[in-house]
């Protein structure tokens, strides 16, 4: 089986697509002739050509307001926004048009579109190349959101939202573009070659939107996590010692909340861990899921690990950084916990 | 001691506020027929003159003169004219429903009929309208059921958006017309979107903006020009300015000195500014523009100049912000009574011919409010369960669960 990095099987995935279906068309600023600015569309210009790959102008309205007009016309339209953190400007197109089309023109009219967006820290990229809004768009109805952790998820992830009748965003967490980040810094990073989720299939293959997937099995707490902090997560199971159950939640809109609920009420304690900023982050959404479903289960209070509530510093990264450390001293404070 | 005078912030006012006599004198308003009419594929920058004159084609005697006249069929301009009186009786119907509380919501398009009309009548079958939703007269000029327009307006059970969506927000795909936003602007840019998708493909169709004076503030107004600019996709871009955005008038928007018009110079997109009020001369621009755009010549801008004669919409009064007299002043006229005269003058139409139409589009209208009223009003008829459907193609379980523990 190929090894791929993530930023090869999302290229893998377009160039599965594009090759199956002549109605997919890829757009984004950088994207043509130079291949990206992390190159997840390299090649695909040269193999596919300029009116099916290509640059727009930095207009990030404009690339989703085009996508969706596109997908009006039929197109499968798959576009990129070049860092999450610029995706604001696109806001009230992916909110009050593309997450609504169907609903408002009596399914005449849908958004097919997939928008691919790099996010979360750890680049030192500081607070425009770092963030993590995926709350932004759980919180709209209409719009379904996914955030692989590794490159097969991250390929048949892509391949589903490509094919999904509904407007989905990839949210691609880039620290892991490369290989897997346990959150230790200043320690030397690791590729996708020496790793199992590297092992990519070639051709076509999806993995179904609104699917958790256990990513470590465990039984003294479940993390509920996804995206670079399933291997934070992991780290600070290996340094603490305490058997936790990761679920690396993969499709945050629609949620897999029997994968939840199942590993929560076996293990009888929960943290929620995110990079995103706290209040109001997704982590509220899945504390009040488990409070709901599994509450007579609980041995203790639901721990929300995330972002500090401050925009994304540069210098302080790593204090802000929800590393493996403050990830170790929750967990044990949690097992504490009568 | 500084040699600055402190700076003066500056808010612009319209010439009158209520119990101002109108005042137009800054519409300068050339003859008819003295605009001259550019090669189909002429370069932008060679008729960047017509973005700030005014294209007029009918006299003050009813007569077509000069270089756009040429070519109109006369059956074009009677289905205008009769498409123009439909829409006017619609508008005045669904207003009296509102009023009578079977509705929550109309807007009319009174004084304004003739560009949708006009520009529909220049359109092919298959070429995409993205309209604001003061085009009803796009769906008027068709066949489409004038009673599911009224079945949309009352939300009932025959609504063909289910009730979803406010009154007047049509979406009608069988004819050409794209669903209404109610966040102003956003349609300008999938406008653009939809004319790259039909080059890419290798189509023949052509894509119409529509947007509205104040809405060319949207940063999506910029989003659409810059990706013409830029892809030349065949777009025809339509501005109404038609004066007033509610209480705004168009230097609210930036066009109090400068022309919307002249905005497409910086994109290098040619465009024209056209008396809206005259039917010969929307058709005669936009067959124009629709035909450079099918040629493969690129986009086009167009700003149709008008006036908003009805208020906003059912839930605004005009004499609160602008003179009472103001829309009677309008110096060009009512496309309806121009282009009759025109017909009437031509020996093509008559006043009787006229009333009758009048009196035959009241009760159609009338009898399909009738159709569509039996149908309930004001939402009756709607179900919960639509509410929960077609969110996504299918319905995830959270939805599910929730449209559960509501018991539908």
């Amino acid at each position: 089986m190929p090894q791929m990095s993530m930023i090869e099987a999302i290229r893998d995935a377009m160039d599965v697509k594009m090759a199956e279906d002549d109605n997919v068309v890829v757009f984004g600023e950088d994207v043509g002739y130079f291949g990206g600015v992390f190159r997840c569309t390299h090649g695909l210009q040269d193999k596919y050509g300029k009116n099916r790959v290509f640059d727009s102008p930095i207009n990030e309205s404009g690339i989703v307001g085009a996508a969706i007009g596109m997908a009006a016309y039929g197109l499968r339209p798959c576009v990129e926004i070049q860092f999450a953190d610029y995706i604001y400007p696109a806001y009230d197109q992916i909110v009050s048009e593309a997450a609504r089309l169907r609903y408002r023109s009596g399914e005449q009219f849908t958004a097919p579109i997939t928008i691919r967006t790099p996010v979360g820290g750890g680049i030192f990229g500081g607070q425009t190349h770092s963030q993590s809004p995926e709350s932004l768009f759980t919180h709209v109805a209409g719009v379904k959101s996914v955030i692989p952790s590794n490159p097969y998820d991250a390929k048949g992830l892509l391949i589903a939202a490509m094919e999904d009748p509904d407007p989905v965003i990839v949210f691609e967490p880039k620290r892991l573009y490369n290989g897997p980040f346990d959150g230790h810094h200043d320690r030397p990073a690791s590729n996708w070659s020496k790793h199992p989720l590297g092992d990519v299939p070639e051709g076509h293959y999806t993995v179904e939107i609104g699917k958790a997937s256990t990513f470590r099995e465990g039984k003294a707490v479940t993390i509920l996590t996804y995206g670079t902090m399933v291997y934070v997560a992991e780290a600070a199971v290996k340094e603490t010692g305490i058997d936790a159950e990761i679920i690396d939640l993969r499709s945050l809109l629609p949620l897999d909340v029997d994968a939840i609920v199942e590993s929560v009420k076996k293990t009888g304690r929960c943290m929620v861990l995110h990079e995103a900023t706290q209040t109001s982050g997704f982590g509220a959404e899945l504390a009040a899921q488990v409070q709901e479903r599994c509450f007579y289960h609980l041995e203790s209070p639901v721990v929300r690990v995330a972002g500090y509530d401050t925009p994304y510093p540069h210098a302080q990264e790593w204090d802000y950084f929800p590393g493996p450390a403050r990830v170790g001293r929750e967990l044990k404070a949690m097992m504490e916990a009568v | 001691m500084s040699d600055y005078e402190p700076l003066k912030f500056y808010v612009p006012e319209p010439t009158g506020r209520p119990g101002d006599e109108p005042d137009f004198t800054k519409l300068i308003i050339p003859d008819a027929g003295s605009a001259r009419k550019p090669a189909i594929d002429c370069r932008p920058q060679e008729i960047k003159d017509l973005a700030t004159t005014i294209i007029r084609v009918m006299n003050r005697d009813g007569e077509a003169v000069g270089p756009w006249a040429e070519g109109i069929d006369d059956d074009v301009l009677l289905d205008g004219l009769k498409a123009m009186i439909r829409t006017r009786a619609f508008d005045e119907r669904m207003m009296t429903l509102q009023r009578q509380g079977k509705t929550s919501f109309y807007m009319k398009c009174t004084g304004e009929e003739a560009i949708a009309i006009a520009h529909k009548l220049a359109q092919t079958k298959g070429d995409m309208n993205f309209p604001t939703y003061r085009q009803q007269g796009l769906l008027l000029a068709t066949d489409y059921p004038m009673e599911d327009m009224i079945n949309q307006i009352l939300s009932n059970e025959k609504d063909p958006l289910k009730g979803r969506q406010l009154p007047i927000l049509y979406s009608a795909r069988s004819h050409d017309y794209f669903t209404v936003s109610g966040n102003l602007g956003t349609q300008f840019i999938h406008a653009v979107g939809w004319a790259m998708a039909s080059a890419i493909k290798g189509d023949t169709k052509i894509a119409s903006a529509w947007i509205g004076d104040g809405s060319t503030a949207e940063n999506d107004f910029h989003s659409a020009l810059v990706n013409a600019s830029v892809y030349k996709p065949p777009v025809v871009f339509n501005i109404v300015n038609n004066q007033w955005a509610i209480s705004s008038f168009r230097g609210i928007a930036g066009g109090d000195e400068a022309t919307f018009a002249e905005r497409a110079h910086g994109y290098d997109i040619p465009s024209l500014r056209v008396d809206g009020n005259d039917f010969l001369a929307v058709y005669a621009v936009s067959r124009w523009a629709i035909e450079r755009a099918r040629r493969g010549f690129g986009p086009v801008l167009i700003e149709w100049v008008t006036y908003r004669v009805a208020p906003h919409s059912t839930s605004d009064d005009p004499s609160k912000y602008r003179p009472k007299e103001e829309s009677t002043a309008w110096p060009l006229g009512d496309p309806i009574l121009r282009l009759k005269n025109h017909l009437i003058a031509r020996g093509l139409w008559s006043e009787e011919r006229h009333a009758q139409a009048e009196s035959e589009y009241d009760e159609e209208v009338r009898v399909a409010t009738k159709e569509a009223e039996s149908h309930g009003v004001m939402g009756a008829g709607s179900s919960p369960k639509d509410m929960f459907e077609a969110v996504f193609e299918e319905l995830p379980p959270h939805l599910r669960e929730q449209r559960q523990k509501m018991g539908v």
